[in-house]
């Protein structure tokens, strides 16, 4: 006998879906196989790579990152140039944390008119992310849709608790993209979509954020939820699972204690920059082998790493 | 092909004479189908049944075993292609390579790391299981880099990766008792190799230019009637050893070919060529798909702290929750003064809370009680995380003379225990926390006093 290739040939495909505007319109989904399996059939738009930034000085980041930055990051609008010039990322993730109630508390006003700036300086697509507080989010998400009217931004992300509002203005009134965001349970991510259906949002403005965990902390769950996402929307053609997936790796891996316990802490761990660099792209890689079509990161060594990676895949 | 129950049912003496520990010969059928238990079980069986049998329900794919003693390590024995199937079985293993070629400074330096990495995570070992010792050109170096590696000390397997007989001939005088790897088959010298590993059993990796070659090679090395092999995925480009990987799995699994039902090997310390951040990144995919041997340059904390996290995670069975051992885990050097928490035995559970109270920096001391590997509802609800489950674990874990502090902190999802615990621990004064742990640091900070 001699080798014969195995193909698995799936009936279903991942919606197009189109961040951004003009020449930097981003393209995501697409593909009827899982990742990386071109020997199947066909792998879409690939996987693009956000840069984390914040509304506010990094304060509680890694020393090593803050020192990437600099000066830029005690302002937001320098910070997303510097960002999308010298790392030129596939879109860049602003992140409200300075809006949060426990925290800062900053007006909604003030931060849609941030946002606005921002958008304004950046050729390149802008997700927007909230203090993962949804009477807050709500409201944030809800003003810097309609600031950014046109931009075609994507909300990152609406909950079972406040879509209704952060759909409907995001999508239906000011034209952008929502992340419907579940956590870690395929049932729920699909009762989402259904909801977000029911306001007449099609599948093309919507993205999935199933939910994720630094590896080493459940990451098992995350895997096998996409796994089977993936399987219902290709193998069993189910459309309300048909959205691509974005995956906000960062918001997580840099809070466990492999990335931020320090080196005077664990000096047996070595260079801390180095841990939470690796945890990042370890889960990053690890949520893309399984079905991730973004991936939002904060160290730019991450992006980078990830950039290649997935290059050299392709 | 797999062969159904019935099938296996009419090569039965169909005497249900129970000696197999099944009450008919058509449940012990269904049983032996099912791969729950071995066809040898039945000691009525024709040899020529037997030998019919016990090829078509051997696991699809192989599990082969190396290394002695607390060395050994099993690979391969995978029975599905996605976890929630079922479960993966053997969980992947990782090497480091040495050389030859390498100066004494670098060895030197990598096996300090090997020994340096070496900790326990949620009742799992962590650490470079496999020597990986790749022959270059100099045998006396090879030789002398084999004997220092065995004198270090390091508790690890070996792997030769050596296309050399002679050489390995000589090498295998110093480590054949440590039941070595023996590495670098291929069309040209698998006759020699087999010849040197036949007799001690060694699993030989083979390796070929394509997946076509490979296949072939196996075919005629199963000519040979041996079956302890590992497989090279390749390492000409990421895409090509990832294409390999899916294809080697899935034609065993899917396609029931066992040509390709063996564990696999992938050099990841070649693809990634001297990037770090891109071994750890390759090393996490296969990983997640199909690599069974992982070859890595180097492993310090950086690597280790993500991979083995994510292989405990991937290789647990999906139908039992991951748990920690019930006790007290102190955390931020805790001393007489500091205060208690306590919560659930789910390994998720702790990692969250553990990893809050961290960076809270509030010494504290966290217990966890039996509960039954649930959630903090779950367990509540199933009645595994009561009142007096609490207060028995309190009195009986000794927290009481660790700390002179008699503030205990629960969840706050079950404020309804504190009347119930109070009752049983009225020396204790018992605080309900937040209901989610992202508070806790907050929390735990405002009631020390501090800022």
């Amino acid at each position: 006998m001699a080798f014969k290739t195995s193909v698995q040939k799936y009936s279903g495909s991942i919606y197009n879906l189109e961040l951004g505007t003009g020449e930097n319109t981003l393209a995501l989904g697409g593909q009827n196989v899982f990742p990386f399996y071109s020997f199947d059939g066909d792998t879409g738009s690939g996987v693009k790579i956000g840069l984390e930034i914040l509304d506010i000085y990094p304060e509680n980041w890694a020393d090593g990152l803050k020192s990437i930055y600099g000066s830029a990051a005690e302002n937001t609008v320098e910070w997303a140039k510097y960002a999308e010039e010298k790392f030129a990322p596939d879109f860049i993730c602003l992140r409200f944390e300075g809006a949060d109630p426990n925290g800062l508390n900053k007006s909604v006003e003030e931060c849609a008119t941030l946002a606005k700036k921002v958008a304004n300086a950046v050729k390149l697509p802008l997700v927007i992310a909230g203090t993962q507080n949804y009477e807050k989010d709500l409201k944030l998400f809800e003003k810097v849709a309609e600031e950014l009217e046109g931009k075609n931004i994507l909300l990152l992300s609406a909950v079972e608790d406040n879509y209704k509002t952060v759909a409907a203005a995001g999508v239906t009134a000011y034209k952008h993209k929502v992340a419907a965001e579940s956590s870690v349970d395929i049932n729920l991510a699909k009762q989402l979509n259904i909801l977000i259906n029911q306001l007449e949002v099609k599948n093309e403005n919507i993205i999935m954020n199933v939910g994720t965990a630094p590896v080493g902390y459940g990451f098992e769950y995350v895997a096998s939820t996409i796994d089977r996402i993936r399987l219902a929307a290709l193998g069993q053609n189910d459309k309300t699972l048909q959205m691509p997936i974005i995956t906000p790796v960062s918001f997580d891996t840099w809070n466990v204690k492999e990335s931020a316990s320090t080196e005077e802490d664990s000096p047996e761990w070595g260079c801390q920059e180095e841990r939470g660099i690796a945890m990042e792209v370890s889960t990053a890689a690890s949520v893309i082998a399984v079905g991730s079509d973004a991936v939002v990161l904060r160290h730019p060594r991450s992006a980078e790493t990830i950039r290649a990676f997935v290059d050299n895949l392709k | 092909m797999a062969m159904s129950g019935l099938d296996i049912y009419k090569l039965t003496p169909k005497t249900n004479c129970k000696e197999c520990g099944f009450p008919t010969c058509m449940a012990f059928s269904m049983k032996v189908a099912a791969g729950g238990v071995e066809i040898s079980k039945c000691s009525h069986m024709s040899d020529d049944a037997m030998a019919k049998l016990s090829e078509s329900t051997a696991p699809l794919m192989k599990v082969v075993t190396f290394g002695k003693g607390e060395t050994e390590c099993k690979l391969g024995g995978e029975i599905v292609l996605f976890r929630h199937e079922k479960t993966f079985v053997n969980r992947n293993r990782f090497a480091v390579l040495l050389s030859d070629a390498m100066s004494q400074e670098q060895i030197d330096a990598k096996i300090a790391n090997m020994k340096n990495v070496d900790y326990v995570r949620i009742g799992e070992e962590m650490r470079a299981e496999i020597a990986a010792l790749q022959y270059v050109g100099n045998k006396d170096a090879y030789l002398s880099l084999v004997s220092k590696v065995k004198a270090s000390g390091l508790k690890v397997a070996y792997m030769l990766v050596c296309p050399d007989v002679s050489v390995l001939k000589e090498t295998l005088e110093l480590v054949k008792d440590e039941l070595p790897i023996v590495f670098g088959a291929d069309s040209n010298n698998y006759q020699e190799m087999v010849a040197l590993v036949k007799d001690l059993k060694l699993p030989l990796g083979l390796k070929a230019p394509s997946l076509a070659e490979l296949y072939d090679l196996v075919e005629n090395v199963q000519k040979l009637d041996y079956k302890e092999l590992l497989l090279d995925i390749g390492s000409a480009s990421a895409r090509e050893a990832f294409t390999n990987a899916v294809q080697i799995r899935r034609t065993a699994l899917k396609e029931q070919d066992r040509t390709f039902g063996y564990p696999s090997v992938v050099f990841v310390n070649e693809l990634a060529k001297g990037d770090k951040f891109m071994e750890v990144a390759l090393a996490s995919l296969f990983t997640m798909k199909y690599g069974s041997l992982i070859v890595m340059d180097d492993m310090d904390y950086a690597r280790a702290l993500p991979l083995f996290g994510l292989r405990q995670n991937i290789y647990t069975d999906p139908q039992k929750p991951m748990r920690v051992e019930p006790e007290f885990y102190p955390i931020n050097n805790p001393g007489d003064s500091s205060p208690v928490l306590i919560t659930v035995d789910f390994a998720l559970t702790y990692f969250v809370v553990s990893g809050e109270v961290e960076r809270s920096k509030v010494p504290a001391w966290l217990g966890i009680p039996d509960a039954g590997g649930y959630s903090v509802l779950t367990a509540w609800a199933a009645g595994k995380f009561s009142g007096s489950v609490i207060a028995k674990f309190i009195k009986e874990s000794g927290i009481e003379s660790k700390t002179k502090c008699r503030k205990l902190i629960i969840p706050g999802k079950v404020a309804v225990l504190k009347g119930d615990i109070q009752d049983s621990l009225p020396d204790w004064e018992v605080i309900i926390g937040p209901d989610e742990a992202m508070h806790l640091p907050k929390f735990l900070r405002t009631m020390e006093g501090i800022n």
